[in-house]
């Protein structure tokens, strides 16, 4: 019994770590007071959904995707089993994007609330809305 | 020209808004006309593709020539074509009627706020118009930020950490639909979604399938609002800037919806959803909690924008149930509320716009005697507040009714009842607005009665005064070409195994 659920774990391990990575982030984001923490928690989480996706393109014994020109490659067919599979890592160059710009958006917004409240700790700001 | 529709209607605001930045750089005034015939085009394209496809056509569209699977297919039909067309209408309409507010309240910053308006259009109708399930994440990534953006430029003091509130929620959401998509990609090996839909059906019992539309649909809910998943909302809708709230309020949850709608009819098919999943019970019941809590809160409210958040939590749920009680009324209704919903949602805001153009705030005490003050910004707001309680012959009325009947016929007792305790909230909530607004005499804000001056007409500008009454003249159009709608446009996207 624990040597297969040790088997599941080890065989699937990629799939552990995205979510431990995910919990990890989430965790960040709902429990810590400053800011700046939440947001790196934030941008812990998506790194995990981009290595889930990256670790889905890899296959034992795969090779880069690159179809060599000359030396007549083209006349032989192409085993689509050799190589990795490129697509969800074309697609996680999108995400990347997307999360650099989300986490720029994230910290400008850190910024002006720090302008407005000279700090970056939750509780201390929300003391100071109930305030007013 | 025509076959382009599905592109043109995305490509022209997008690359407009790297027009509209320039301009900015060289002449401020040159950025508004700009917006405005980016969008015109968009709305043109859509209302274009709207009458084609009605009574049963559909558009493919490849872009760059890529046959699907491997390129992206835009993919126009009967449902997304009503929802381009309400969303491009709405934006237009909004951004003509926010001219003069975003000319007062950020006189420096116009142009970035115009290249984030069109951006966030273009992401609101690519998430619609795309028939491929990554190219949507990456739309939705483009609408949400640039909807935190112009939420940010809001009310200095707390817009900026109700907007990183939302930033955090938001990000959860749209990631979640990424790994959902992950999963349907693991077992299918494709993005496109009539692909995944031709795929699926021999994998309905694997758990991985079952994982992917469990995570796609909390990560919508997310984006959505729905209750519990809508702590994020009231805050960032309150603090917005009056334009921006009355462009997102109305499309962006809106627009989620019909995104959940994609998933169920056309990614994993109904068969699946309500067949094989069992879920339908309990989902209506959570949109049934979501009616009643966003009821309940709107009544504690002393703010007329902050009540209309919570109605807005409310409507979703309305939205969600209907397309879960898995009949053909059910869902004609929830789709008919999703056009119904976005117009007179805009209605209101947009009189909350004005109101706040001419008061400065929208508390209760600010609306005090604003009949005789602003006479036709409260007509506006008094016809959008009867279609939101649902009164005939408004377009709130004709929806709700077939969202009853699809609860009656599913036998989801308490779905009906809290339709109907909602309708009956909303009338308390609006009644005591347009009592407060006719029966108290006008106060300025140094706490002065003014009887004598009260008889005084001062109305918001003719700019923002004139969209907020052709919305209102639309809401009761909608409401008398409901059956038009519903036969023309509505019974050719519901399946023909949903009775």
């Amino acid at each position: 019994m624990m040597g297969e659920f040790m088997q599941a774990v080890i065989a699937k391990y990629n799939y552990w770590i995205y979510i431990t990575l995910m919990m990890i982030g989430l965790y960040a984001m709902i429990a810590k007071n400053n800011l700046i923490k939440k947001i790196v928690g934030m941008n812990i989480f998506q790194t995990a959904i981009i290595l889930f996706y990256v670790s889905i393109g890899v296959k034992k014994g795969g090779t880069l995707p690159i179809v060599e020109h000359g030396h007549g490659a083209h006349a032989h067919a192409v085993h689509a089993a050799d190589y990795l599979n490129p697509l969800p890592h074309v697609l996680m160059l999108t995400a990347i994007v997307v999360s650099v710009a989300t986490l720029g958006v994230a910290l400008a917004l850190g910024v002006k609330v720090y302008r407005e409240y000279q700090t970056l700790e939750e509780d201390e700001i929300l003391a100071r809305i109930r305030e007013k | 020209m025509s076959a382009h529709y599905p592109t043109l209607l995305v490509t022209v605001p997008l690359l407009s808004a790297f027009v509209i930045s320039a301009a900015g750089w060289v002449n401020k005034r040159w950025c508004f006309p700009i917006a405005v015939a980016a969008l015109g085009v968009s709305a043109y394209s859509c209302v274009g593709l709207l009458l084609k496809v009605a009574d049963g056509g559909v558009v493919h569209y490849r872009l760059g020539g890529w046959p699907p699977p491997w390129g992206i297919a835009y993919y126009v039909d009967q449902l997304n074509a009503l929802v381009l067309c309400v969303v491009s209408l709405a934006a237009l309409i909004n951004l003509i009627a926010a001219k003069k507010s975003i000319e007062r309240e950020f006189p420096e910053k116009t142009a970035p706020f115009y290249t984030l308006y069109v951006l966030f259009v273009t992401g609101m109708l690519g998430i619609t118009v795309t028939g491929d399930a990554f190219n949507l994440y990456v739309l939705l990534e483009i609408g949400s930020l640039t909807g935190y953006g112009l939420i940010a430029m809001g009310d200095k003091a707390r817009a900026p950490l109700s907007t990183l509130n939302y930033l955090y929620m938001g990000t959860i959401g749209a990631c979640f639909y990424l790994l959902g998509v992950g999963y349907l990609y693991i077992v299918t090996g494709s993005l496109n979604m009539a692909d995944i839909a031709h795929l699926l059906p021999p994998l309905y019992h694997s758990k991985a399938v079952l994982t992917a539309f469990i995570i796609c649909l909390v990560g919508v809910w997310v984006k959505m609002a729905f209750f519990p998943l809508h702590g994020w909302l009231p805050n960032a809708y309150t603090f917005a800037p009056s334009a921006a709230s009355s462009l997102i309020a109305p499309l962006m949850t809106k627009v989620m919806i019909y995104v959940m709608i994609r998933l169920i009819l056309t990614v994993f098919t109904p068969q699946f959803a309500f067949g094989t999943l069992l879920v339908s019970k309990p989902i209506v019941w959570l949109a049934v909690a979501a009616i009643v809590m966003g009821a309940l809160l709107a009544l504690k409210e002393r703010d007329v924008k902050r009540m209309l958040t919570y109605i807005i939590i409310a409507e979703v749920g309305y939205m969600v149930g209907g397309a879960w009680l898995g009949n053909r009324a059910g869902m004609t209704g929830a789709i008919l509320h999703i056009a119904n919903d976005a117009l007179m949602t805009l209605c209101v805001f947009l009189a909350v716009g004005c109101i706040v153009y001419k008061t400065k705030g929208a508390r209760f005490e600010d609306i005090q005697g604003l009949f005789r003050k602003m006479p036709f910004t409260m007509a506006g707001f008094v016809v959008g507040a009867l279609s939101i309680i649902g009164v005939p012959p408004t377009c709130g009325f004709f929806s709700k009714w077939y969202l009853i009947s699809g609860a009656i016929q599913a036998g989801q007792y308490g779905f009906m009842v809290a339709l109907l305790f909602s309708s009956l909230v909303s009338v308390v909530l609006f009644f005591r607005i347009f009592e407060i607004a006719y029966y108290e005499p006008f106060q300025d804000h140094h706490g002065e009665t003014h009887t004598h001056h009260a008889s005084l007409m001062d109305e918001a500008p003719l700019g923002m005064v004139v969209p907020l009454l052709i919305v209102a003249a639309g809401l009761v159009v909608m409401g008398l070409y409901t059956g038009g709608i519903v036969s023309h446009v509505i019974r050719f996207v519901i399946p023909k195994g949903l009775v």
